[in-house]
């Protein structure tokens, strides 16, 4: 297998496991790239993409830019807050102006779950999902995974544990689909008001018990508490919060073999993860940054290429 | 497919030739300091793996610095082919300013591998000099004004046809070099 099986990056759902692969061997080269001297490739010379940001982001939005630039495409940059959307533009109409300027691919982030798959339905170009609402991160997803893969070595049969809220949670869906398809365990870990229902029916168990969590799991990949999303009280205190499925030093000490710690970032120190946790060595969270930007250009890469089979 | 391939070059002649490679290197950059041997991933990196153990052979010198160059990101036909390209590795631990660059390819066709070759290096610094050495060069099928300083063969053959290197003990049972009259699918390495 050479090519992906899809146009665009929507969600993981739609990946099949030998499209996770491929951009994990083409993040693999790509990686090699960015230790170089000189970190930029010719590639896609004669590609413009848009980067539309619906919603506020650093992380993402710096890794995607970045990827871009090293592989020498042409960019622009739209974010909501200071763009005719606030004048009351549809969705889709400032999408077709912006292709209108013959923009091939769009990368785009925006609060409403499925945004990307109404675009998918009405326009041409290209389409890499960096986020929608709490439904898909899948760019993230590959990046934990592919660091996970870094670490331990082909994800069969590791397993893995998502700590925190799950229910508002993009890259925890994002992350279990994707560590299924790669053929891991997962559970998740919180408090019962922020883990789904039936979150078992999509390969996930779940755990109540942070301890018990830990000495199961290989990897502990920890989220933040979304208080942006949360529109009714779901714990009664971020210090009872922290008390409970807080990880700490302590927790961690008590567990007899080593467990990577991950977190897609921004970190709330002190709630969902302690300090001296988040920069101990067993964190490899700047890995995650680092291999982000290689994903991220195996996925533009891998994309254009499909590009030019349609057109 | 492989029962029309015509036998361009094998066994002792295939020996000599290298040997004769080998030898005229020697002539011109003699102890090899200051120099790398390049090969272009991944047909090229095979013959330059054979190349270098060969010169390492013949001159007593251990550690003639060898690299393994992929151009994939820098080809000019991506996108433009019906199969997607797939990249190797790039084995590069070295940087190549001030030094004199041997790039190694095996068959010599268009020239834009070399010309994406050519800007590769560029990214690991500005090389003193660059020569190219070239198995076979099949020179009526030029695209770009690019020429190699050394030839193992050159095959004159229609536009439409294949020139492939094999080597023992990675591709092949023998060293041969294979001309198919029409184009072998590209799956094949």
């Amino acid at each position: 297998m050479s090519q992906l099986s899809t146009r665009h990056l929507i969600g993981i759902k739609f990946l099949k496991p030998e499209d996770i692969q491929l951009i994990f061997e083409t993040a693999d080269k790509f990686k090699e790239v960015l230790n170089r001297p000189i970190k930029k490739v010719p590639s896609l010379r004669d590609v413009t993409i848009a980067n539309l940001f619906f919603e506020n982001s650093t992380r993402t939005r710096i890794s995607f830019e970045l990827a871009e630039k090293r592989l020498s495409a042409d960019v622009v940059n739209f974010s909501a807050s200071s763009s005719s959307v606030k004048k009351g533009e549809t969705l889709l109409d400032t999408v077709n102006n912006i292709l209108a300027m013959k923009v091939d691919l769009v990368v785009m982030r925006h609060p409403a779950p499925g945004a990307h798959i109404f675009l998918s339905k009405h326009i041409d170009a290209n389409i890499i999902n960096a986020g929608d609402g709490t439904h898909e991160h899948p760019t993230q997803a590959l990046l934990d995974a592919y660091s996970m893969r870094e670490k331990l070595g082909d994800l069969r049969g590791k397993k893995i544990v998502i700590f925190g809220d799950i229910l508002h949670s993009r890259v925890a869906l994002s992350n279990i689909f994707c560590l299924n398809k790669l053929g891991a365990k997962v559970k998740v870990c919180g408090p019962p008001t922020l883990i789904p229902k039936y979150i078992h029916r999509i390969g996930a168990e779940v755990e109540y018990d942070v301890n018990k969590a830990l000495a199961w799991c290989d990897v502990a990949n920890v989220l933040r508490i979304q208080l942006e999303r949360q529109d009714i009280k779901y714990f009664p205190s971020l210090r009872e919060y922290s008390r409970s499925f807080g990880i700490n030093k302590k927790l961690l000490d008590r567990v007899d073999k080593p467990i990577y710690i991950m977190h897609p970032g921004p970190i709330n120190r002190g709630v969902e993860l302690t300090s001296d946790v988040a920069d101990s060595k067993q964190s490899i969270i700047l890995q995650q940054v680092e291999n982000g930007v290689a994903i991220r250009m195996a996925v533009l890469y891998l994309l254009a290429e499909k590009r030019s089979h349609n057109s | 497919m492989e029962k029309k391939a015509r036998t361009i070059l094998q066994g002792l002649q295939f020996k000599l030739t290298l040997d004769r490679l080998c030898h005229q290197l020697i002539e011109e950059y003699q102890s090899f300091e200051n120099t790398c041997l390049i090969g272009v991933q991944d047909r090229g990196a095979r013959f330059a793996e054979r190349l270098h153990a060969n010169l390492q052979d013949i001159v007593g010198i251990p550690n003639i610095e060898f690299g393994k160059l992929d151009v994939t990101f820098y080809r000019d036909d991506f996108r433009r082919r019906s199969t997607p390209l797939i990249a190797s590795k790039t084995e590069m631990d070295f940087s190549i300013e001030g030094k004199k660059v041997v790039l190694i390819d095996d068959v010599l066709y268009s020239g834009r591998t070399i010309r994406a070759a050519l800007d590769a290096l560029q990214d690991y610094g500005r090389p003193k000099t660059v020569q190219l050495v070239a198995l076979v060069d099949r020179r009526f099928n030029r695209h770009l004004p690019i020429q190699a300083d050394y030839i193992g063969i050159t095959v004159d053959a229609l536009n439409e046809a294949y020139v492939r290197v094999d080597w023992e003990g990675l591709n092949s049972k023998k060293d041969q070099i294979l001309l198919f009259p029409k184009k072998e699918p590209e799956n094949l390495k």
